[in-house]
């Protein structure tokens, strides 16, 4: 840690739409430290996504400045990686070929990456299987491979394991965690579980919605590897939920939920 | 890539608890349990036999009422003097000949248009350019009937090989231009954004993306535009020909000869069919990957 890695000042974003403006960001500011493992959080429709997409490169037309590594993102490239909310998987691939995508598999090592990596996401047995025959954790987690194949050095991830059981969950969160701590990518990670977001993240970034802004950044100072059970932790966990609560109420009261 | 992915791999295996839960439920042993083959042979044939109790009851009062003298011959043959009017033509290798002359035309026809279809579709599909350009004068010309302009192919061209081919081409093109279109058009824009993400180059977004993701919908147009082509071919014969299963007919109609009139149409149906059932075999293998309602 210590260079800055990504750097957002007064980002504001809207979308054109048939009903009017939507105000999706509004004067977001946020610095990431090289290393730094952000989670974001916050209800439904808060621009989570909006915020991702921005640094990713996917979405423009925002006001405000972006800067990756000193430099104004110029569009999507492997440099970032994404891991989409739905597994936006190819469905003409298999789980292997998928995982490759357009690097080629009869390259060894490139195939010895993706078997790996099929055994780090737990699908042995499913190299050769489709999509369609895949459950939505399954799928997901292919995903997952995809993303980390490439090595990104910073790593965008909309709500990855939001399709995944519980157990399976607390294996990728641990998964992740190693990829982090061994390969230091950057990381920012959005989730709607406050569990998650205080287990993963040297600090948590709190949304609030309409207009989507930065309610509260908490650090969390607790040393990893975190134990879910620890006082220390549901002190944490609690001081998060009261920031999110209020938001909540926030959201009750405009009647969408998270 | 750096030596990160290792590092991720060694992670892998540090990570890996004792228990496994992965949340996957183990695999079948034999990766794919395919049915037995009788099985399959056995449903398959039951499907058909529902389809063929239609057919085979008309066939049969239809056969029952000629014998009895209820039809006239030459109006309505019956089923056996047709199959004795195809046993003749096929003895003599006239049907042979026909026929390889209708579907050498009509193959060269459909390739023709189809190329040329498949063509015009990806470019206007993948460029918006050509799109403005090309496609309000082709959306024009689709709404001409294309048998329309068979007369005047025949003024232009004459009776011979080139008029039947420009009628059968000049209907094979559309089918498979719409939907290599529509097809290229319809790719999801989430996907899109996986391939960008992926840093894919504009010919990895055709080759790995646009061409797979359209191919359903093209495979589709060259299916239609290959019923087009049959449709066009029985035209171009009926017009003017020297030979072909058209110019059978017409030499049948001329010579009252109604059961080789039957011969033709039944053999128009019968390649048609199978013609197109190949294609669908093509189509279901390449996409097997689809996952679509199968009734
Ligand atoms: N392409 C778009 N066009 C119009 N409005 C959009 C678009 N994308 C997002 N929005 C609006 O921007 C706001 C933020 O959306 P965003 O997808 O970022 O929310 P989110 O926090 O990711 O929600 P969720 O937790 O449900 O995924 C919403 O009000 C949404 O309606
Ligand atoms: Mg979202």
């Amino acid at each position: 840690m210590g260079e800055v890695m990504l750097s957002i000042t007064q980002l504001n974003k809207s979308f054109d739409t048939a009903g009017g403006q939507v105000k999706a960001l509004h004067e977001v500011d946020l610095e990431v430290q090289e290393g730094e493992f952000i989670t974001v959080i916050g209800p439904s429709g808060c621009g989570k996504s909006t915020l991702l997409r921005i640094v990713a490169g996917l979405d423009t037309g925002y006001s405000g400045s972006v800067t990756l590594e000193g430099a104004n993102i110029a569009g999507p490239g492997i440099d970032k990686g994404f891991i989409f909310q739905e597994h936006r998987l190819f469905p003409w691939l298999t789980v292997e070929k998928n995982i490759a995508s357009d690097l080629p598999l009869n390259r060894p090592d490139i195939r010895q990456k993706v078997d790996e990596l099929i055994e780090l996401v737990k699908l042995n047995g499913f190299e050769k299987s489709y999509p369609r025959e895949l459950s939505g954790g399954m799928a997901q987690r292919v995903a997952i491979a995809r993303a980390l194949l490439r090595n990104p050095k910073i790593l965008l991830l909309d709500e990855p394991f939001g399709a995944l059981d519980a157990f399976t969950r607390a294996h990728m969160q641990t998964v992740l965690l190693d990829i982090w701590r061994r390969n230091k990518t950057t990381m920012i990670f959005v989730t709607h579980d406050i569990d998650e977001a205080v287990f993963l993240g040297n600090r948590v970034v709190i949304l609030e919605p309409r207009p989507g802004k930065i309610r509260k950044i908490v650090p969390v100072d607790l040393p990893y590897p975190r134990k879910k059970t620890t006082n220390s932790f549901q002190e944490m966990r609690l001081r998060v939920l009261n920031y999110f609560e209020k938001v909540d109420e926030l959201e009750l009261t405009d009647g969408a939920g998270i | 890539m750096s030596e990160g992915i290792e590092v991720i791999i060694k992670t892998a295996k540090a990570v890996r608890e004792a228990h496994d839960y992965s949340g996957t439920a183990p695999k079948v042993a034999s990766n794919k349990v395919k049915k037995t083959a009788p099985i399959r042979l056995k449903s398959l044939l039951s499907d058909w036999g529902t389809g063929a109790i239609i057919p085979l009851a008309v066939l049969t009062v239809w056969q029952l009422a000629g014998s009895a003298g209820l039809i006239s011959p030459q109006f309505l043959p019956a089923p056996l003097s047709i199959l004795s009017a195809f046993a003749a033509l096929t003895a003599s290798g006239e049907l042979t000949h026909h026929l390889g002359v209708s579907i050498g035309r009509a193959g060269t026809g459909f390739v023709i248009g189809g190329i040329f279809g498949l063509l015009f579709g990806v470019l206007t599909g993948l460029f918006r350019k050509a799109e403005y350009l090309l496609d309000p004068s082709i959306q024009v010309l689709r709404l001409v009937p294309h048998l329309a302009i068979a007369p005047l192919i025949i003024l232009w061209f004459g009776f011979g090989e080139v008029s039947k081919v420009a009628i059968i081409l000049s209907g094979s093109f559309f089918p498979l231009y719409i939907n290599t279109f529509m097809g290229i058009r319809g790719v999801d824009n989430k996907l899109f954004e996986v391939a960008r993400v992926l840093g894919f180059s504009p010919l990895q977004k055709l080759r790995r993306l646009i061409l797979p993701a359209a191919l359903p919908s093209m495979l589709l147009g060259l299916r239609l535009s290959m019923a087009v082509a049959w449709i066009g071919l029985v035209v171009a014969e009926l017009i003017g020909s020297q030979s072909g299963v058209g110019f059978l007919i017409n030499e049948a109609k001329q010579n009252s000869n109604t059961e080789v009139i039957f011969v033709g149409i039944i053999i128009f149906a019968v390649v048609g069919k199978l013609i197109d059932s190949l294609f669908r075999i093509i189509e279901r293998k390449l996409l097997h990957w689809r996952d679509s309602y199968q009734g």
